[in-house]
């Protein structure tokens, strides 16, 4: 995995093509929101072995901001969506 | 069994047939005063302090696999002190003070060998920047040396000095520093704390900790309930996974680097180098193959292996610095999973549960601590406080507004 990503809007690309952010699945707190909250934002992950949500940027291509959901103990790859249609399907 | 030069002698006349185990393979007893989880480096040595320094001997390593067979036995083997921030450089030097004794210390040869570690650097502002590292360094009492091109050219003509981008221009030299036998090292400190009475049990996964009105009591274990009066995890990699069990999170991801060896070679490279331009570095093993990792995949990870790109980047940048590598037949290619936290740095705390004490997030920079993770931890066990070099090293310093920063590069795992 993660050698090729498929990106909705352009196609299986090479991971250099790409900048990857990290979980996708902390919520920005609002921004008076109490020190607990930014700090659990900041730092604290949950780390889990398996089905994960990660944020990629498509740096060298469309440059849209990517929801990756793969396996981190298999690699393998479920989907790839564009991280704004996802945030709308969410809502 | 003593090693020595006449056990040795004694064996060779015997027919080598009186050698005996390093250590035993014990059932776990019902219960124990500190249970450590993680049969690696930082908990065998956990054990062998906590037994020799702070005289508590009712101790047992818990391993899910075999002694040694997660990180300590997957790097690279590089050992060094030359950090450059107050929380980081003495507890770095501490360990360093206590690889110089280890061999006589554990009766074991961990082949320890001071051949210097050398920073290049490409450009002024990189040369300024290990100025400012050497002199935090001699601050702490360190010994650091600034050595220019022509010095380093005849050290090591084989550097790729004229690279269109990455000239080197000179490198920051700690010759204390070298490498040890990784495996040795967890062979040494697991004999050792077996003959203080340390249990070491060996192909015990825990799969539970249990709590009684929220103090650890014990760890649920594929060989059965294991009773503790304090439980002390030293899982790196696997950290957050055993933390999660007693509903610790942490501010730790898990991400994977790999690590290459070549052919075997005649001595060529004489001390530990890396390349400024990237994140390369590179040694020669004693056995002759020139031993060399990078940068991390970058992406989260629990598997045991990476990714060709990665592969690919790494030989880049090993070429770019030694035009000569190009030529060498890599053997082996190996990844270890490692906890990779916000700050880059590691943590040896208390937790916010009762009885479970915490050593994690040593990025890929764990095998050097070995000795001083052991001794501050077992400190921080026996004593309940922290060791007075370890003391930054707390687990709410993110909280609080103390993050040891070492590489500069904020709160992003992947960028340490």
């Amino acid at each position: 995995m993660a050698s090729l990503i498929s990106c909705p809007h352009c196609g299986t690309r090479p991971k250099e093509e790409f900048y990857i952010r990290g979980d996708a699945t902390p919520v920005r707190p609002a921004p008076l929101a109490d020190d607990e909250a930014w700090h659990d934002y900041v730092h604290v992950r949950a780390n889990p072995r398996g089905r994960i949500h990660e944020h990629w940027h498509h740096a060298a291509g469309c440059r849209r901001w990517l929801v990756v959901e793969r396996d981190n103990f298999t690699h393998e790859v479920f989907a790839v969506t564009d991280a704004a249609a996802q945030k709308e399907g969410a809502a | 069994m003593r090693y020595s030069a006449f056990s040795i002698l004694k064996q060779a006349f015997a027919g080598n047939l009186g050698w005996k185990p390093a250590w035993r393979e014990p059932q776990p007893k019902p219960h124990y005063d500190v249970i450590i989880v993680g049969g690696g480096g930082h908990g065998l040595a956990t054990a062998y302090y906590l037994a020799k320094e702070f005289g508590i001997r009712n101790v047992a390593v818990v391993e899910k696999g075999y002694l040694g067979s997660g990180n300590v036995g997957r790097n690279t083997t590089i050992v060094r002190s030359n950090y450059m921030l107050p929380g980081n450089e003495p507890f770095y030097e501490f360990s360093l003070k206590l690889w110089e004794g280890l061999e006589r210390e554990l009766n074991y040869n961990v082949m320890f060998s001071q051949r210097g570690v050398i920073n290049l650097y490409h450009n002024d502002g990189q040369r300024d920047r290990y100025v400012r590292r050497g002199n935090a360094m001699m601050m702490e009492g360190v010994a650091a040396e600034l050595l220019d091109r022509e010095t380093l050219k005849k050290m090591m003509p084989f550097l790729n000095f004229d690279h269109a981008r990455f000239p080197i221009m000179g490198g920051l030299l700690q010759r204390r520093a070298g490498t040890a036998r990784h495996d040795a090292v967890a062979w040494g400190f697991a004999r050792g704390a077996d003959r203080l009475g340390v249990d070491l049990i060996q192909n015990c996964e825990v799969t539970g900790i249990r709590r009684e009105n929220g103090i650890v009591t014990g760890v649920e274990t594929t060989k059965g309930f294991i009773g503790c009066n304090k439980l002390a995890l030293a899982a790196a990699g696997n950290s957050s996974r055993v933390g999660e069990m007693a509903g610790l999170k942490l501010p730790i991801e898990t991400h994977v680097l790999q690590a290459f060896v070549t052919e075997g070679l005649k001595p060529c490279l004489d001390h530990v180098v890396t390349y400024g331009a990237g994140h390369f570095y590179i040694s020669q093993s004693d056995k002759g193959g020139l031993v060399f990792g990078a940068e991390l995949d970058g992406y989260s990870s629990y598997a045991q292996r990476g990714n060709l790109a990665t592969v690919e980047h790494v030989m880049e940048e090993g070429v770019a610095m030694i035009p000569g590598l190009s030529r060498v037949r890599v053997l082996r290619a190996w990844g270890g999973v490692m906890d990779m936290s916000m700050d880059g740095s590691p943590i040896i705390d208390r937790t916010p549960v009762e009885n479970l004490y915490l050593n994690c997030g040593w990025c890929y920079g764990g095998f050097k601590a070995t000795p001083a993770s052991g001794f501050c931890f077992a400190h921080l066990i026996a004593k309940e406080e922290s060791h007075h070099v370890a003391r930054a090293l707390r687990l709410d310093r993110f909280q609080r507004g103390f993050p040891i920063d070492e590489l500069g590069a904020g709160t992003q795992p992947n960028l340490h």
